[in-house]
């Protein structure tokens, strides 16, 4: 067991040290998650003067008509997959090879970490900006001296480039789990593999990634939760357009929420934005669940 | 393991490769931010240059870049400091005195998180709207405390639990209180993994930009949102976005280094030690 005194029975209620903390989370939960489900019924538009009206299922039906969510919904997987994958191969060969002895190596590593931690609001500038403005950025600089022209980057591939720019924030943070998680594999089962004639390939695919499992797929289920509402990369490049080729579900309901002021539409769109989330979520709970009890 | 001469010079050369390929659009912020609005934009990019220091000069003298920056340290210090009150108490009780609910406890403080900061925007909106909550510190506080919340009690409870159950047995036989317990034994026991706890919270709060941008709009206002507004197409001040982002970044770079170890428990709700 984990060291938990079996001898002493509990003799005092441990109630008022779990309230407070339980109650905020359960409030922050609850009312909002009410509120949605309530307005997601209703006809409300902040701008329409008058009070709300019961509206049945009209919220959802004008939404799931409308081209715009599917458009939306289509984008927020394929940049929740790309991404992922982005990160989860990136992340893996970065730790791979920052498990191994180089001169500098330390270095290496907190310099690959390092964007991680920058705000996402500035990561986004600094590559719509500094490196992929087709005028004054480094990369068009770069292709232009290649004679390849210049790429448009947030015009052209509008998707692709969010993908990057959040691909390079979170590859860090598969780092940073997947690389001690390496170098916590016991140095004599690698010793005893590679005395046996077991290449790096085989070492990698026999004892590396089954051990690697477990953190690579606690990284995937954060990740997708993070990039289901990916919102601030999508607000300071593209405003989720051109058109709608870069609007994400949390875009779109920001755009009926902040800009036309519709809670009720907003509100539906919400909870589909819930309802997706917990599809993911389903999984993600299993699999703690699961480590959680392993590791007691 | 020692590897041969060429292998080694590859690996040199790949690892450096990575990290420097990595660093590289923080590091060409940093040096667009010592230079002139006109070498900023220059072409071909100017990688040698006189660095000068009024772009930092200037963002410094705008009043408005130090409101931002006090906001963002007001509010991620507070929703620290919130969170790690409601938490300690809270993770004490599960590492020491386990019920049969304290596993359905922890994975429903967790489940919280699968909850998408859009699919609840409209609601706080109106609430905080209501509340007089919209474009406050306090306001933000209590959210951004709420979404770290659960990391933070998984974090601590980690560290909790390391500490052996006989040294509060023992405390407990000299006829401490659970409350001493708490504040003179498992605290000062426990300081180093409370401190990372807390930079954890720090970090995640200072980088939060959905709710600092859809709930405050100036008097309240983050440097997430300050660094957003350079994003209209119409302002080419690189130089002095770059200052001005480099400050905001620099101490939360130099925090996550500094504990990126602890960190890793953290984020990966103890699936790595």
């Amino acid at each position: 067991m984990n060291g938990i005194s079996t001898t002493k029975p509990r003799r005092f209620r441990t109630a008022p040290l779990l309230a407070p903390c339980v109650a905020f989370l359960f409030l922050w939960m609850i009312i909002p998650l009410a509120m949605t489900l309530w307005f997601s019924g209703e006809r409300y538009n902040l701008l329409v003067p008058g009070k709300s009206a019961f509206a049945g299922w009209e919220n959802y039906r004008s939404l799931l008509t409308t081209r715009a969510l599917w458009v939306a919904m289509g984008n927020t997987l394929f940049l929740v997959g790309l991404v992922l994958v982005i990160t989860l191969v990136g992340g893996t060969l970065f730790s791979l090879l920052l498990d191994q002895d180089f001169p500098g190596r330390n270095i290496c590593r907190l310099l690959v970490i390092a964007p991680f931690f920058v705000m996402p609001t500035v990561s986004a500038l600094i590559w719509k900006n500094m490196l992929m403005n087709p005028v004054f950025g480094l990369f068009a600089w770069i292709t232009r001296s290649c004679r390849l022209g210049t790429i448009e980057f947030f015009s052209r591939a509008p998707l692709l480039s969010i993908a990057l720019i959040v691909g390079w924030e979170w590859t860090p943070f598969a780092v940073l789990i997947l690389l001690p998680a390496l170098q916590s594999l016991n140095p004599d089962l690698k010793e005893a593999a590679r005395l046996d004639g077991a290449g790096p390939v085989a070492l990698f695919y026999h004892l590396e990634l089954p051990h690697l499992l477990r953190p690579i797929s606690v990284v995937a289920m954060m990740e997708m939760i993070f990039f289901l509402s990916l919102f601030a990369e999508i607000y300071v490049t593209t405003g989720g357009g051109p058109g709608l080729a870069s609007t994400n579900l949390a875009y779109l309901i920001f755009r009926d929420a902040m800009l036309g002021w519709d809670v009720g539409r907003a509100s539906a769109g919400g909870v589909l934005a819930i309802v997706l989330a917990n599809i993911v979520a389903f999984f993600f709970m299993r699999m703690v669940g699961r480590n959680l009890e392993e590791n007691r | 393991m020692k590897n041969t001469r060429p292998l080694r010079w590859g690996l040199t050369i790949a690892g450096w490769a990575v990290g420097l390929g990595m660093f590289f659009p923080i590091l060409w912020m940093f040096l667009t931010s010592f230079k002139t609005e006109i070498t900023a934009v220059a072409t071909p990019p100017a990688f040698f240059f006189r660095p000068t220091f009024e772009n930092y000069a200037a963002v410094l003298q705008r009043a408005d870049y130090l409101a931002f920056a006090r906001n963002s340290v007001l509010v991620s210090l507070g929703s620290t400091l919130l969170a790690l009150a409601l938490a300690i108490p809270a993770a004490y009780s599960m590492a020491f005195f386990p019920t049969r609910r304290t596993r359905d406890i922890l994975l429903w403080m967790l489940s919280t998180k699968m909850l998408p900061a859009v699919g609840v925007l409209v609601p706080i909106y109106l609430l905080w709207r209501d509340l007089h909550l919209l474009d406050t510190v306090s306001g933000l506080i209590l959210i951004d405390s709420a979404s770290v919340l659960p990391i933070v009690v998984w974090m601590l409870l980690s560290f909790f639990r390391e500490v052996p159950a006989v040294i509060l047995e023992a405390s407990r036989m000299d006829g401490a209180s659970p409350a001493e317990e708490l504040v003179h034994v498992l605290l000062p026991l426990c300081t180093p993994g409370i401190a990372a706890t807390a930079l954890l919270s720090v970090i995640l709060c200072w980088n939060e930009a959905f709710w600092s941008l859809n709930l405050t709009t100036v008097k309240a206002a983050t440097l997430a949102n300050f660094t957003a507004s350079f994003s209209s197409p119409e302002g080419l001040f690189w130089a002095k976005l770059s200052a001005a982002s480099t400050l905001s970044i620099a101490p939360i770079l130099v925090f996550g280094w500094l504990s990126q170890r602890q960190l890793v428990r953290g984020l990966s709700f103890g699936a790595v030690k």
